[in-house]
């Protein structure tokens, strides 16, 4: 790109390897890719290469991190087009031939450069109903078996860096579902909720009228960007559909409850006067 | 009915508040530097190609039956046989002969709706044909375009696609038909002068496996058999099923999709092949 912005340093150390970063640079008003090139040293990552550009050619580089080990969520970008954590980015996988774009997750409104504002998200966790437990048994304790919260385990591996949330096609390409899709990351907590061996709760029906469960189309970008490897498709959203198909859309799960006589199941209005969000308005 | 211990009046949830600008490089700009459309071409390709096949196997309506060369074959479109045209060994289960259509419609119409409401498949032909993504963040087609057909997108919560939600009654007659086909490859090895193999006789053994592989590996078939329960300690049977079986097939459930998809129609090719007289079956025994 010709009109591209560049600049260069070279760095005091013995790495003979150059790299340019095509790093965003801009605000809600607009922004352009501006290159950078610089060395780098074996066994780096792009968050890495990221804060030298920092340190050493652009003070004012707004990037948000935190731990450096995946697991705090914070950097989280697009890298060479992809959804992935800067700090799990080893520049040996990268092609450091060509130039390497460095952009901010693209399915929420940017801050400052690579900086997004990911309030979204907290605000659909505050539609979650919370874990309603039953009674404790008669020693004031709760007992749960491995294999009965083995499932839920997996998905408590969540580090909320929102990769999934941000390649979710149904909220990146369409912002309007963003009023009525909770998105992957939310549609596994209730998942995981619905799996749950102490909660008493039945989201089912608010997983499909408010959370938007049947938005998702199951192509499981979700699950390719996880850096948990978390299998979020096959062990959450599908059986979460599955639950929800037993509750709206099986006539012989209906005739089953109707037969042994059992709790039919809740309906969106009641879940949703329990939500956190609920709660927050009536204060 | 359970009820929760609220306010009557309690509010709904607050709202998201969306169409915020977004800034960032434009979403319709694709930054991926990798081959990313080669997997949806591939599929594509691959299901196209099948599509063709199948089209032309089901209405050719002859030579599914290899009885003129004195083999048991039925090819997997045909099955169960419903004309009087596969009775040499009085193979056929019923004789539809008032239908004046090539009797692969009606019977392909339940493994053809299995698989088109699969969650495996689901996924491939919303990449590979809907576009809806073609890859992970590379824009849905058409959704980039302001007020086009496609820029509003309701997944599978409308007619037709909320129709995806019968996978599970899809299953249940794939359960059948994988019985059926299993009764096939039984059958295979019945030949004019007693039991032997041949050829033949392998493939459709293999048909059936690989049918079963992929029918008990369904997502539908994982809910159903313990999938569904909160508390699996409960049902310990169901567990060891869910866990052990299920689960494990179903870790392979794409490769399972492929694999059935392509030997049925080979199936279907070589039992054609052999009752044309093109190539002569080998018998092992």
């Amino acid at each position: 790109m010709s009109d591209t912005p560049t600049q260069t340093s070279t760095g005091d150390t013995n790495s003979q390897k150059k790299v340019t970063l095509k790093i965003w640079r801009g605000d809600a008003g607009g922004g352009q890719f501006v290159d950078y090139t610089l060395d780098y040293l074996d066994g780096e990552v792009v968050l890495d290469v990221v804060h030298r550009v920092q340190s050493e050619q652009a003070p004012d580089l707004g990037v948000r991190w935190n731990c450096k080990a995946g697991k705090c969520g914070s950097c989280s970008s697009e890298i060479n087009g992809k959804p992935s954590l800067m700090c799990m980015t080893r520049m040996s996988t990268l092609d450091i031939e060509k130039p390497i774009t460095v952009s901010p997750m693209r399915t929420f409104p940017i801050i400052k450069d690579l900086v997004t504002d990911v309030s979204f998200n907290f605000e659909v966790a505050k539609k979650i109903p919370a874990l309603r437990p039953k009674p404790r048994e008669k020693d004031g304790t709760y007992r749960m078996a491995q294999i009965d919260i083995a499932r839920g385990q997996e998905f408590r591996k969540c580090i909320e860096c929102f990769l999934c949330q941000n390649v979710c096609h149904v909220i990146r390409d369409h912002e309007d579902n963003k009023a009525h899709f909770a998105g992957p990351r939310f549609l596994m907590r209730i998942a995981e909720l619905e799996m749950h061996p102490l909660d008493t709760l039945d989201r089912r029906h608010y997983a499909f009228d408010v959370m938007g469960v049947g938005y998702c189309n199951i192509t499981k970008c979700c699950t390719e960007v996880c850096p948990e490897h978390i299998h979020i498709t096959d062990n959450a959203i599908i059986p979460l559909k599955e639950r929800v198909v037993d509750a709206r859309f099986d006539p012989v799960a209906w005739l089953g409850r109707t037969i042994m006589r059992k709790p039919k199941p809740m309906s969106s209005e009641e879940v949703a006067k329990v939500t956190p969000a609920a709660r927050q308005n009536q204060t | 009915m359970t009820t929760l211990n609220t306010e009557p009046d309690a509010p709904v949830p607050v709202g998201i508040e969306a169409n915020k600008v977004r800034g960032g490089p434009p979403r319709s700009e694709v930054l991926r530097k990798d081959k990313w459309w080669i997997q949806p071409l591939a599929i594509f390709t691959g299901l196209f190609a099948f599509i063709v096949y199948a089209t032309w196997a089901a209405l050719r309506n002859g030579h599914f039956y290899a009885g003129n060369v004195g083999r048991d074959y039925l090819s997997p479109f045909y099955s169960p046989c419903l004309t009087n045209s596969c009775t040499n060994n009085g193979y056929a289960w019923s004789d539809w002969s008032w239908w004046r259509l090539s009797p692969a419609i009606p019977i392909l119409i339940f493994p053809l709706s299995f698989r088109l409401s699969c969650y495996y498949y689901r996924k491939s032909y919303y990449r590979s044909f809907w576009l809806s993504p073609p890859s992970c963040a590379v824009p849905d087609a058409g959704s980039t375009k302001a007020g086009g057909p496609r820029s509003k997108y309701s997944g599978e919560t409308k007619f037709p696609l909320i129709l995806q939600n019968i996978h599970r009654y899809t299953w249940y007659f794939a359960v059948i038909f994988a019985g059926i086909l299993t009764f096939d490859a039984i059958a295979a090895f019945r030949f004019p002068n007693g039991i032997g193999m041949g050829l033949g006789t392998l493939i459709f053994v293999v048909n059936a496996c690989l049918i079963w592989a992929y029918t008990l590996g369904c997502h539908s078939c994982r809910h159903l058999c313990g999938g569904g329960l909160r508390k699996f300690s409960a049902s310990p049977s169901r567990h060891f099923v869910w866990k052990n079986f299920v689960s494990k097939l179903n870790e392979h459930h794409q490769l399972f999709a492929w694999l059935s998809l392509f030997w049925i129609a080979f199936a279907d090719f070589y039992t054609w092949l052999v009752s044309t007289g093109a190539i002569h079956d080998p018998r092992f025994f």
